[in-house]
């Protein structure tokens, strides 16, 4: 019984949103519940191109187990993903497919750069490497490294997760939004 | 309208359905294909009539990145060729570099490169075999060796500071020697991982289901293996004996037993059963070479070559000199060319270097054994299953960095 | 095998082909014509005394400065049974960039030969299939020849001055020299 309660202790359940509580009944805005369905089930697609991808398999894997985060379901179909997580160098051959992918997602969507040379084209200054993702889709983590370790990733995905929870239900509508998908000739 | 559209509104392309074959295009991202690389197969149906490989997803230009480097900075290069095992690139690259210069080794930097190197295969060998379960439908196997390979991962942290990428060692050695915490992390793993790697085996090697999906599935004789130059355990799994360990032993490996593995027919089950005999063959040379340490230095005493400590180098002048020349290139390497190769985790890694005296390599060639072996493919699912195309694909253990360099 | 036996059995079958040997870090290096170049390697496998029966390499090396002599293509064969290796090199210039392809002798040379074209521009002949391979098709140099820069110049984080940057720098080597060092 006692081992029961203590292992209960230790879960942790996602704490409700602010809101109005009373007997039999909890009152909150819709756009704060909404944001904490979609950040407790964000589905990844791993767009492992490189070394990155073993840290993701070892942060997918047993150990860091991003099934904790409600991660746990890869979804390599990208009409059905939420989180494009772009792993390894991206070189120009891959370039059109990777903005293909993103495009090809449905809104909302968010991307994850893992690791050097997807945020920068880190040691890899050549003609063949592209200098970073961001020259072709934008890019709302960045997460350092080369690799980064799992935690560091999981700490990358925990800002995603932020940015899922608090994001109005209605960015993706505004101006500044628009013009940045432009910027990129993306519509 | 988009260009597809317009093709089906026009009525191009879209006779697929008259014509017999149709075309399925596997990569450059699909969860199948582990590694970015293309290809594009004519089906009859379920069975794959012919197919095209498209690789450079990743082609990063390694070769001409190395003749801009100076020697030391070349190794983080070799980490990202087989990131399943870079320690043992790590090491092929100094051996190369140590073999043009002409330096002596001590024992002791043999067998503890030896230990690495070993891990390292181990490590690799798991990721190939558990991605094949994973294949077949079979995930458990691959959570229960992720675990192991974090241990080997640690021990790795231990003694350089990194996981994955590892830059392990340097010429003429090792930056530092085996600690307390790396020892007693080797001789845990030791231990505990005979009994995971026994669980791994009964779950798979005997498993009927598994048996029938890989036993004859892409099958290559030891004739075809050899004219395309197939090495390492996919060429042993052939039938043909050649491991650079025992032909060419490198880094004292002649004073270690070890057996070699070798299989019969090339499928995909004998090239899973040679890695898996592998992994136990490494680790009864980790054994032995934990057994047999001599006592010595940790490297070679070639203060012109070998990065001296960073301690030192902030507080010693001779330390700061030797760092500056080595770093800035004023060190002298001979001329000369020199072809070295290890048995790395998926076949003979070479590097071909030619060294015109000056500050990096005059022209680096890696010989990538899975660019090598991995044109074989369409010859070995021609008229296959697409399902056993995908196991024969991840037994092949084709790793896209080393693919493209 | 003896290096002289070796020599002698190749100049004996086809008339002194071998111009130069030179032993270096224990691996025997010969220089030939390019246009010999199939039937070498093939005889060279075929035969039954030497039987080198597995091709390890190829890859070429540029030096500049050569004229005629300015690409080096370099075949590393190995006798797997006797576990003894020969690297060949022929020269070609920038006029005549053409040798024999010997995707027939070793289906593993396909892929290498392409590699090789996709980085020097060598023309191999009887080529099945002479594509780029790892960089895009439309690619209009041959990016490893020592002329054309590495980086692509779309690096904003990096300062040129702070990594020795100053565009295409003229590299030379003293070919001649080396080799001399290396006959001792």
């Amino acid at each position: 019984m006692g081992q029961i309660e203590k292992s209960k202790n230790k879960i942790k359940v996602v704490a409700p949103p602010q809101g109005y509580q009373g007997e039999g009944f909890f009152a909150t805005k819709l756009s704060e519940v909404i944001g904490l369905a979609r950040a407790n089930s964000v589905w990844p697609l791993p767009f492992a191109t490189s070394c990155c991808g073993i840290e993701f398999m070892a942060t997918m894997a047993s150990n860091y187990d991003l099934a904790r985060f409600g991660m746990e379901r890869l979804s390599f179909s990208p009409r059905q993903s939420d989180l494009l997580m772009v792993m390894g160098t991206i070189s120009k051959k891959m370039a059109p497919v990777l903005r293909q992918v993103y495009e090809q997602m449905a809104e909302p969507k968010w991307v994850l750069a893992m690791g050097a040379c997807a945020s920068s084209g880190g040691i890899f200054d050549s003609y063949s490497v592209l200098q970073g993702i961001d020259k072709v889709i934008p890019v709302d983590v960045y997460v350092p490294g080369c690799p980064p370790r799992p935690e560091q990733l999981i700490e990358g995905v925990m800002k995603i997760h932020e940015l899922v929870k608090t994001e109005s239900l209605r960015r993706r509508y505004t101006k500044e939004y628009q013009k940045l998908l432009e910027s990129y000739n993306i519509s | 309208m988009d260009n597809l559209q317009k093709n089906i509104t026009e009525n191009k392309a879209v006779d697929n359905f008259d014509n017999k074959l149709s075309t399925l295009n596997l990569g450059p991202t699909h969860p199948a294909t582990h590694g970015i690389f293309q290809n594009v197969l004519k089906m009859d149906g379920e069975r794959i009539h012919s197919s095209e490989q498209t690789l450079g997803y990743i082609h990063r230009a390694f070769e001409k990145i190395a003749e801009r480097r100076p020697y030391n900075q070349i190794r983080p290069l070799t980490d990202r060729l087989n990131y399943c095992s870079s320690p043992i690139n790590n090491i092929g690259w100094d051996m190369t570099v140590e073999k043009l210069i002409g330096i002596e080794i001590p024992k002791r930097v043999d067998y503890l490169r030896v230990i690495i190197m070993e891990l390292a295969r181990i490590a690799d060998h798991l990721i190939c075999n558990s991605v094949i379960a994973v294949d077949t439908g079979a995930l458990t196997g691959f959570t229960y060796v992720f675990q192991e390979r974090e241990r080997i991962y640690e021990i790795f942290e231990e003694i350089c500071g990194a996981r994955l990428t590892t830059n392990i060692g340097r010429i003429g050695g090792f930056e530092r020697d085996f600690n307390e915490t790396a020892n007693k992390k080797l001789k845990l793993f030791l231990k505990e991982f005979p009994k995971r790697f026994k669980d791994f085996e009964t779950l798979l090697c005997r498993n009927r289901i598994f048996m029938d999906r890989i036993i004859n599935v892409g099958p290559i004789s030891a004739e075809r293996a050899l004219n395309y130059g197939f090495t390492g355990p996919n060429l042993r799994a052939a039938g043909i004996d050649y491991d650079v360990r025992a032909m060419n032993p490198y880094s004292s490996y002649q004073d270690f037993e070890f057996k070699i593995p070798v299989g019969e027919n090339g499928d995909t089950f004998d090239r899973f059963m040679v890695r898996q005999e592998e992994i136990k063959q490494s680790l009864s040379i980790i054994n032995q070479a934990m057994d047999m340490m001599p006592e010595g230095p940790y490297h070679a005493d070639v203060p012109e070559f070998y990065l001296p400590p960073k301690t030192d180098v902030y507080t010693k002048m001779e330390a700061l000199i030797y760092h500056f020349k080595i770093i800035m290139g004023e060190t002298k390497v001979p001329e000369g060319e020199v072809y070295f190769s290890v048995e790395g985790a998926n076949g003979e890694l070479g590097y071909y270097l030619i060294s015109d005296g000056g500050r990096s390599p005059y022209r680096l060639h890696f010989r990538r054994p899975c660019f090598i072996y991995y044109q074989a493919f369409s010859e070995m699912i021609k008229g296959a299953l697409l399902s056993d195309a995908i196991v024969t694909m991840s037994s092949m253990n084709v790793i896209a960095g080393e693919l493209d360099a | 095998m003896e290096t002289e036996f070796l020599l002698n059995s190749i100049n004996d079958k086809f008339e002194a082909i071998v111009k130069t040997h030179t032993i270096s870090h224990g691996i025997l290096t010969i220089e030939t014509e390019s246009t010999q170049i199939k039937d070498l390697i093939k005889w060279l496998k075929k035969s039954p005394s030497l039987n080198f029966n597995f091709l390890t390499d190829i890859c070429a090396v540029q030096y500049p400065d050569q004229g005629e002599r300015e690409f080096a293509v370099v075949y590393h064969l190995h006798n797997l049974n006797e576990n003894f290796r020969l690297r060949i090199k022929i020269f070609v210039g920038r006029k005549n960039m053409n040798i024999p392809s010997i995707t027939d002798v070793f289906s593993g040379a396909n892929w290498m030969e392409r590699e090789t074209y996709d980085f020097f521009g060598i023309i191999f002949e009887g080529h099945p299939d002479l594509r780029r391979i790892l960089n895009l098709d439309d690619l209009d140099y041959f990016p490893m020849r020592k002329e054309y820069k590495l980086e692509d110049g779309t690096r904003t984080d990096k300062d040129d001055r702070f990594f020795g940057r100053k565009g295409n720098e003229k590299v030379t080597f003293d070919n001649k020299k080396a080799l001399a060092r290396d006959n001792g």
